[in-house]
C-alpha cells in the first residue's frame, strides 16, 4: 500500500512542476546545465549579453502575439509590421533622404509615426476580423503578404542607412533596450492581470458567445488586442532598427515562427483564454538559449532549423501533458 | 433465474483525486429488463457508467456481463460486448450524413476493395431508419435535423452495432412533447425485442412510465432499488435527496407590484414572432409557456438585443430601449440567463469567480486605467456565492465545467444577480438540474421578485410554471395565444392553448 502511496505523491510532485508558472523557467535552467559542458563560451557573459541583446526585441513581439493568442486569434502579421515600420522610420529620419533629416524632431517624429503605422495595421486587422467576420489567420495572412510587399516595393528592397544615433541608442544599447522591454512586459502584466481589458480579454478566448450575452463589447477587445500586437510590432522594429543601424523592408522576416513558438512554448494557448507574460517571457528566453547554443557549436542553417523543430515539438509535448494533468486534478 | 443478467453491478468503487465518487455500488439489470437511474446530479450515475462503457477503469468492484465477466480497457470494447450509450449531449457529427455517422467505425466495403459500397451503405442505413420510425433520407446532413430526430440516429447507431444493453441518459431534456411520445414508442418496442435498457433521468413520471426497476444512487452509494411498484414519487425524491422534500416549490410569499417593470409593444419580427404585447410588472414571476419552436426563446433574444426585430417597442421601468445593443440593456437592468447553459451562459474552462463577476466586473474597474479593485471585487464574489447556496466544496479557482449542472446554474444566475437587474428574463432555468437543486433556483427566482424585479420564466415544464408563476403567457406560432391568472393555472388549458391552429389549406 505504502508503495501506491508513494507513487502518487511522486505523481502529484511531477504533476504541480509541470503545471507551475515556472516550468519553463525550470526547463532552461535544465538545458543550460545539460548544454554548457559541451558548448564552449555558451556560459560567459559576453555570450549572456548576446543573448539578452537578441531576446528583448522578440519578447515585445511575443507580448503582442500573446494578447491576441489569449483572444483565441492569431496575429501573423506582425513580420511584414516591423519590416514595414523599419523603412518608414527610417524614410522619416534618415540624415541623407529623411523628410526631418537633421531635425531636432526627426527621431521622436519618426518613432511616433512607427508606433502610429504598427497601430494602423492592427486595426485594420480587428476590424476585418471582427467587422466582417473573417477568420484571424486568413485576415493577418494577407495582410503580412500585402504590408510586407509594399515595404519591399516602398524600397525597391534597398536597406536605408545612416539613421541618427540617438535613435541607434534606443536598440542598440542593451541598457535602453532592457528598459524598454521590462516597461512593456510590465505594462501588458498589468493590462492582463489586473485590468477590466484583461477580464475581458480571458473570457472573449474562453467563449465569446457567452462574453457577448453578458455584456462585454467583443468587437471592441478584440481591435483593440490587433492593435496592441501592432504597436508591440512597431516598438520591436523600434528596437531591431537600432541594433541593425539600418532601415530595412525584410527586417525580422524570418522571426514569425519564432514568435509564435516561443509564445506557445511558454504556455499561451493557441485555442484562447490561457496565457500569461511570464510564460512568454519563460518561451523566448528558452527558444533563444537553444539558438544561441546550436549556433555556438557551428552547426550549418540547416540542422540547426532541424533540431529548433524538434525541440518546439518536445515542447508542445509537455504542454499537451501539462493540460491532460492540469485536466485530471481540477 | 433462467437466462443471465444483462449486467451485474458487484461492489464498483471510484475515487478521483481522493475524492470517493462511487462506493461499493451492487445491482443487477435483468435480463430484458428496464432499469431507471436515478439521483441527483453528482450521485455518480455518469461515472458508473463510463466505467460500463469502458471510458473509465473502476478502482475496485467487478462487473458481470450475461454471465461473463466484463472489463473493458476502451469503449470499443464496450461496443463489442453489445453496450450502446446514447449520450446526454449527442456525440454525432453534424457536417456528416446519417448515413456516414452510422456507420463510421463499420463502413461496409466492396469486397476486399477500400471502397466504400454506397449501395450496401445506403440500404443498411434506410432498414436502420424504418426500425426507428425516422422518416429521412440516408443521405440528409446531422446539420438539418432536429434534437430529437439525432437522438433517434443515435439509437439506429447502437442498433446497428447490435447493442443487447442500451444506455440512455437524460434522454429527453432536449425533446419536445411530441418527439419524447415517438421516443417512448421507440423505447417500448426495444423492451419487446428482448433489449435491456438503463434509462437514466430527473424526470421522475418518465421513470415510471418506463422502467421495471429503480435504482437510487445518493453520494456514490446506492440507497434504494427494488421493482418500481414499490415506490412512490415521493419516497424516490426523498431517497434522492437524502431528506423529505415536502413541497417541490417554495411558498410565494410577496406579490407583484403595479408599476411596470417590462413593456413590450407590438414586437414583431417576420417568421419568428408578430405583434407580440405584454407588461411585466415589478416583483412579478410571468411564465411564458408553449411547446418547442413556438417563438419563446427568440422572443427573449429580441427582448436582450441578441437577435433583430423589424416593429415595435420595449420599455424598461417606463423608458423606451430603442435600437440598444445587448451591453446598454444590461445596463439599462436587463438580464438573460440563456437556454445553453455550456455555449452562452459559462465560459466553461474560466474559473468560477470569474464566471460569476462576467457581467458585472466593469463596475469594479477604478482609475482611468480601468484596474479591478479587487477588494471589492472579492467581498462581492464571496457575498453572491453564499446567496446562491453554491456549494462550498468548490473553490474560487475552479474551472466552472468541474461543478455539477445545478451548481453551473448557480453560478450563472449569480452572474445575473450580480448586475443587480430589474428585469431577468430566464429560458429553461431548471434544464439538467436535479430535484433539490431546483428548489434552491425557485427560492431565488422567488426572493428577486420579492425585491422588486419582474421576471420571466420560460420553460417548458408545465408544472414547473404552474408551481412558481403568478401569471401565465401562452405562445404559438409567434404570437401570444393566451394568459392565465393562478387561479385559472391548468395543464390542460395551458396545453390547449399551445397547440398549434390548423393552418387553412
Amino acid at each position: 500500500m505504502s508503495g501506491v502511496a508513494t507513487d502518487r505523491s511522486w505523481r502529484t510532485t511531477a504533476a504541480r512542476a509541470l503545471c507551475s508558472d515556472y516550468f519553463v523557467l525550470w526547463l532552461c535552467v535544465v538545458y543550460v546545465a545539460a548544454v554548457a559542458p559541451f558548448t564552449p563560451g555558451f556560459a560567459s557573459l559576453d555570450n549572456a549579453t548576446n543573448i539578452l541583446a537578441t531576446l528583448l526585441p522578440l519578447f515585445v513581439v511575443a507580448l503582442g502575439q500573446t494578447l491576441v493568442l489569449i483572444a483565441g486569434g492569431i496575429d501573423l502579421s506582425i513580420t511584414s509590421i516591423i519590416g514595414l515600420c523599419s523603412i518608414t522610420g527610417a524614410m522619416v529620419m534618415n540624415d541623407e533622404t529623411g523628410w526631418l533629416a537633421h531635425s531636432p524632431l526627426a527621431v521622436p517624429a519618426a518613432i511616433a509615426v512607427m508606433l502610429a503605422l504598427g497601430g494602423l495595421v492592427g486595426a485594420f486587422n480587428g476590424v476585418a476580423i471582427t467587422r466582417f467576420r473573417m477568420p484571424p489567420f486568413i485576415v493577418t495572412l494577407a495582410a503580412m503578404m500585402a504590408f510586407s510587399g509594399l515595404a519591399v516595393w516602398l524600397t525597391q528592397s534597398k536597406a536605408i542607412n545612416q539613421l541618427p544615433a540617438a535613435f541607434n541608442a534606443l536598440g542598440g544599447r542593451t541598457a535602453i533596450a532592457l528598459g524598454i522591454a521590462c516597461a512593456a512586459g510590465v505594462g501588458v502584466h498589468v493590462m492582463l492581470s489586473r485590468s477590466l481589458f484583461g477580464r475581458w480579454l480571458y473570457a472573449i478566448g474562453h467563449n465569446a458567445r457567452t462574453a457577448h450575452v453578458s455584456g462585454v463589447p467583443v468587437a471592441g477587445v478584440v481591435i483593440s488586442a490587433y492593435v496592441c500586437s501592432g504597436v508591440l510590432a512597431a516598438l520591436a522594429a523600434i528596437l531591431y532598427t537600432g541594433q541593425t543601424e539600418t532601415g530595412s523592408p525584410v527586417l525580422g522576416q524570418r522571426i514569425l515562427l519564432d514568435v509564435i513558438g516561443a509564445t506557445v512554448i511558454g504556455g499561451t494557448s493557441l485555442f484562447g483564454g490561457k496565457g500569461k507574460v511570464l510564460w512568454t517571457l519563460f518561451g523566448v528566453l528558452f527558444l533563444k538559449l537553444v539558438d544561441n547554443s546550436l549556433n555556438l557549436l557551428n552547426l550549418s542553417i540547416f540542422t540547426l532549423t532541424i533540431v529548433k523543430g524538434a525541440v518546439i515539438l518536445l515542447a508542445a509535448l509537455l504542454d499537451s501533458l501539462r493540460t491532460r494533468l492540469a485536466g485530471s486534478h481540477a | 433465474m433462467s437466462t443471465a443478467a444483462a449486467v451485474e453491478f458487484d461492489g464498483i468503487g471510484q475515487s478521483f483525486s481522493g475524492v470517493r465518487v462511487l462506493r461499493g455500488v451492487s445491482f443487477t439489470v435483468g435480463a430484458s429488463r428496464t432499469l431507471g437511474l436515478v439521483g441527483e446530479n453528482g450521485a455518480g450515475k455518469s461515472t458508473l457508467m463510463n466505467i460500463l462503457g469502458g471510458n473509465l477503469r473502476s478502482d475496485t468492484g467487478r462487473m458481470i456481463l450475461r454471465g461473463q465477466p466484463y472489463a473493458p480497457a476502451h469503449p470499443t470494447d464496450a461496443t463489442r460486448a453489445g453496450i450502446g450509450l446514447i449520450h446526454q449531449e449527442l456525440n454525432l457529427f453534424s457536417n456528416l450524413t446519417i448515413a456516414e455517422n452510422i456507420f463510421l467505425t463499420s463502413f461496409p466495403r466492396a469486397r476486399a476493395l477500400p471502397w466504400i459500397d454506397q449501395r450496401t451503405l445506403h440500404a443498411r442505413t434506410a432498414a436502420l431508419l424504418r426500425d426507428v420510425g425516422l422518416e429521412l433520407a440516408p443521405d440528409t446532413l446531422v446539420d438539418r435535423l432536429s434534437a430529437g430526430e439525432r437522438q433517434l440516429v443515435e439509437i439506429a447507431r447502437a442498433l446497428s452495432l447490435d447493442a443487447r444493453l442500451i444506455i440512455f441518459d437524460e434522454p429527453t431534456t432536449s425533446l419536445s412533447a411530441r418527439e419524447t411520445g415517438t421516443l417512448f414508442a421507440l423505447l417500448r418496442r426495444l423492451q419487446s425485442q428482448g433489449i435491456a435498457l438503463i434509462y437514466i433521468s430527473h424526470i421522475l413520471d418518465h421513470v415510471r412510465q418506463l422502467c421495471h426497476d429503480l435504482v437510487v444512487l445518493r453520494d456514490g452509494a446506492v440507497v434504494a432499488q427494488g421493482p418500481i411498484e414499490t415506490f412512490s414519487t415521493p419516497a424516490i425524491v426523498s431517497a434522492m435527496v437524502g431528506r423529505n422534500l415536502t413541497q417541490l416549490y417554495p411558498t410565494r410569499r410577496g406579490a407583484p407590484a403595479t408599476e411596470p417593470a417590462l413593456e413590450v409593444r407590438g414586437v414583431s419580427q417576420p417568421h419568428i414572432v408578430c405583434d407580440i404585447r405584454f407588461t411585466l410588472r415589478r416583483g412579478e414571476v410571468l411564465g411564458l409557456s408553449g411547446l418547442m419552436g413556438a417563438g419563446r426563446s427568440e422572443l427573449a433574444r429580441i427582448l436582450f438585443g441578441l437577435d433583430p426585430c423589424s416593429r415595435g417597442e420595449i420599455l424598461v421601468s417606463g423608458r423606451p430601449l430603442a435600437g440598444a445593443n445587448t451591453r446598454r440593456r444590461i445596463e439599462r437592468g436587463l438580464a438573460f440567463l440563456t437556454e445553453d447553459r455550456r455555449h452562452e451562459g459559462l465560459c466553461l474552462e474560466a474559473s468560477i469567480a470569474d464566471n460569476l463577476a462576467l457581467a458585472s466586473i466593469r463596475s469594479h474597474a477604478r482609475t482611468p486605467l480601468k484596474l479591478i479593485d479587487r477588494t471589492g471585487w472579492q467581498r462581492a464574489i464571496s457575498t453572491i456565492r453564499e446567496a446562491v447556496r453554491l456549494t462550498a466544496k468548490a473553490e474560487d479557482t475552479q474551472p466552472a465545467q468541474t461543478l455539477s449542472g445545478g451548481n453551473q446554474q448557480k453560478v450563472v444566475l449569480g452572474k445575473w444577480l450580480l448586475a443587480s437587474p430589474s428585469v431577468l428574463i430566464l429560458d429553461e432555468p431548471t434544464r439538467g438540474v436535479d430535484v433539490g437543486a431546483k428548489f434552491e433556483l425557485y427560492q431565488l427566482i422567488m426572493d428577486l421578485a420579492d425585491r422588486g424585479s419582474g421576471i420571466l420564466v420560460i420553460s417548458s415544464e408545465i408544472e414547473e410554471l404552474i408551481g412558481v408563476c403568478d401569471r401565465i403567457l401562452v405562445m404559438s406560432q409567434g404570437e401570444i395565444r393566451g394568459e392565465f391568472s393562478r387561479p385559472e393555472f391548468s395543464s390542460e388549458r395551458l396545453l390547449a392553448a399551445a397547440l398549434p391552429r390548423e393552418s387553412p389549406a
